[in-house]
């Protein structure tokens, strides 16, 4: 009897377990589906005509090729993405607060990211009259990091775009009082670069 | 004629106005400001290098460390950018306490700033009266979380705890009492002629000024600019209630108070609404993997804290822990126009002019 008893426990625990499995399964054919969603979500986004204005103004007012990319980044609640070139990026920002169409009047972040084999800055604006947001950005040699100041554009862009310098070691040019507005100025190296190593006399 | 010399002097970085470490250099001609050069970073933590070593929720610690008046806008603003790029949506039960929470942590915020303001221009009871309130939402608060200040309350996809019982009620109960008291605060301070005379037409600056510089929150409002991201881009569930942006149109220290009292006030209404729109019960938080793992990509999103525009940038390589994450703190932004604010005002003026911004350290240096 003892045996028995037993071994219907078994097959309860197996039965269970089988049971348990069969969910998880089901669990991961669930996510799975909800990886797929994006593939199937594939048509076009409802910021894609105001990507399209954005672009066709840039083109009109500063010719092709002076931007290197342009996409909807579907990650970021489908903001408008320009990537401009360092040599165009002054030029694009100009226009972007100028024009009338596009009338960029709030500068609402400006960061930078190493991404080891270049660098990023990335700037988020905003336009009050029309009620439209974009993101540019701009890549940048390792070798060469520097690219013109916003600060002539909009005042919000200085302390910024100070932080970005102390952090990264990306230069503006044409900023008014550039200096390492964190660590200080005998800080040794820029911590968020992804080749930092902490500079400590002590140690 | 009275001869006055140039000086040079030292405002802090241990000075209470300034509230927390922060330094101001000045240049005085007597009494009047020449130059003035904000010095920051002393309370600089690095945050985002520590957070390239760390998974998403275990990064959630360390944003209740930056604004640690509104703690809960920080947590919530790192979970909505991983659940913008992982596309996870939190439970309506979970949304409302996530609300109530950050708008009774809005509250507390402004009874800082209206005690501490007053303190530092010379008014010592209001301070006591806005700390009594403040207390009650601490407390609160802490049932829900088990912490005072830095609650860690808040997960991707949900929040850690459930209401505890009885715990709307008291959210239901506070509702008037904080309108009785801030009707209170109004007859105290507000209709008072030497607070009016100290705040009116002091640091004032136009709206393009406020645009230029990239200030928001009450500090954008204040110049007649309508523009809250509650309402403006709506994110968690703020469409499901009915509140008015607080704008006045003078654009100094006197208009960004009233901003403050009343969004106390429309803090409050939101808190009616969302005590009374109260799932029964639910899940709190989604069912999300022990380990997030955003796609591969980058997002960047901005919603209202109480000092106005905090964002949070993710650059997500697929892993488990981000490769770069970016704070916008609104502190550091709207401290920047302080230098042009001060220059050739009076000396008297600073402490005024330095309190109507609103800065909390913490979030300053990141």
């Amino acid at each position: 009897m003892a045996e028995e008893k037993g071994l219907e426990q078994l097959k309860k625990e197996a039965a269970e377990k089988a049971k348990a499995a069969a969910a998880a399964r089901e669990k991961g054919a669930a996510s799975a589906k909800v990886k797929e969603e994006p593939a199937e979500k594939a048509k076009p986004s409802p910021n894609q005509h105001i990507l399209d204005k954005y672009v066709q103004e840039i083109e009109n007012h500063l010719g092709k090729e002076i931007l290197e990319d342009s996409y909807i980044n579907r990650l970021s609640k489908d903001i408008p993405t320009l990537v401009a070139k360092p040599d165009t990026y002054r030029k694009v920002a100009e226009l972007l607060k100028y024009n009338e169409q596009l009338a960029f009047d709030y500068l609402s972040e400006l960061h930078g990211g190493d991404f080891e084999t270049h660098m990023e800055v990335y700037v988020h604006l905003y336009s009050f009259t029309n009620q439209q947001a974009v993101a540019l950005k701009v890549k940048i040699e390792r070798s060469n990091l520097e690219i013109p100041s916003l600060v002539p554009l909009w005042e919000g862009a200085n302390w910024p775009e100070c932080e970005t310098y102390d952090l990264l070691g990306i230069r503006f040019t044409g900023h008014p009082d550039l200096k390492r507005i964190l660590l200080g100025e005998e800080w040794i190296g820029y911590p968020l670069r992804k080749d930092y190593e902490p500079y400590d006399v002590e140690v | 004629m009275i001869r006055t010399e140039e000086m040079l002097l030292n405002v802090g970085p241990q000075h209470p106005s300034t509230h927390g470490v922060f330094r101001l250099v000045i240049k005085i001609d007597g009494e009047i400001i020449k130059e003035a050069t904000p010095v920051i970073g002393y309370l600089h933590r690095g945050t985002e290098k520590l957070a390239e070593d760390l998974q998403y929720t275990q990064i959630i610690p360390y944003t209740d460390r930056m604004d640690y008046l509104a703690a809960m806008t920080n947590n919530y603003v790192l979970c909505h950018a991983v659940e913008t790029m992982a596309g996870i949506i939190a439970p309506d039960r979970a949304e409302y306490l996530r609300v109530i929470a950050m708008e009774l942590g809005r509250i507390a915020s402004h009874l800082v700033w209206w005690g501490t303001y007053l303190l530092d221009i010379g008014a010592t009871s209001p301070f006591l009266y806005a700390f009594r309130e403040r207390e009650m939402i601490i407390n609160m608060l802490n049932e829900l979380s088990g912490a005072r200040l830095t609650f860690n309350y808040m997960r991707v996809g949900g929040v850690k705890w459930d209401a505890p019982e009885g715990w709307i009620q008291k959210v239901h109960d506070f509702v008037p009492y904080m309108r009785e008291q801030l009707e209170g605060y109004h007859q105290l301070v507000t209709g008072n002629e030497i607070f009016m005379s100290r705040v009116k037409g002091i640091g004032s600056y136009t709206k393009e000024d406020a645009i230029n510089y990239s200030l928001s929150g009450a500090n954008l409002r204040c110049t007649g600019v309508k523009w809250d991201l509650r309402k403006n881009e709506p994110y968690s569930i703020y469409d499901r209630f009915d509140f008015d942006i607080p704008v006045r149109q003078d654009g100094d220290a006197w208009a960004r108070y009233h901003c403050r009292l009343e969004e106390i006030e429309e803090s409050l209404k939101i808190l009616e609404q969302a005590v009374e729109q109260f799932p029964q019960d639910g899940p709190i938080l989604a069912k999300v993997p022990k380990i997030i793992k955003p796609p591969k990509g980058e997002s960047f999103v901005r919603i209202e804290s109480p000092r106005g525009e905090i964002g949070c940038y993710i650059a997500s390589n697929g892993k488990k822990e981000p490769y770069r994450l970016k704070f916008r703190r609104p502190s550091f932004y709207n401290l920047q126009i302080l230098p042009k604010l001060l220059k050739g005002e009076n000396m008297a003026n600073l402490i005024t002019i330095l309190g109507a911004i609103d800065i909390v350290l913490g979030e300053v240096d990141g």
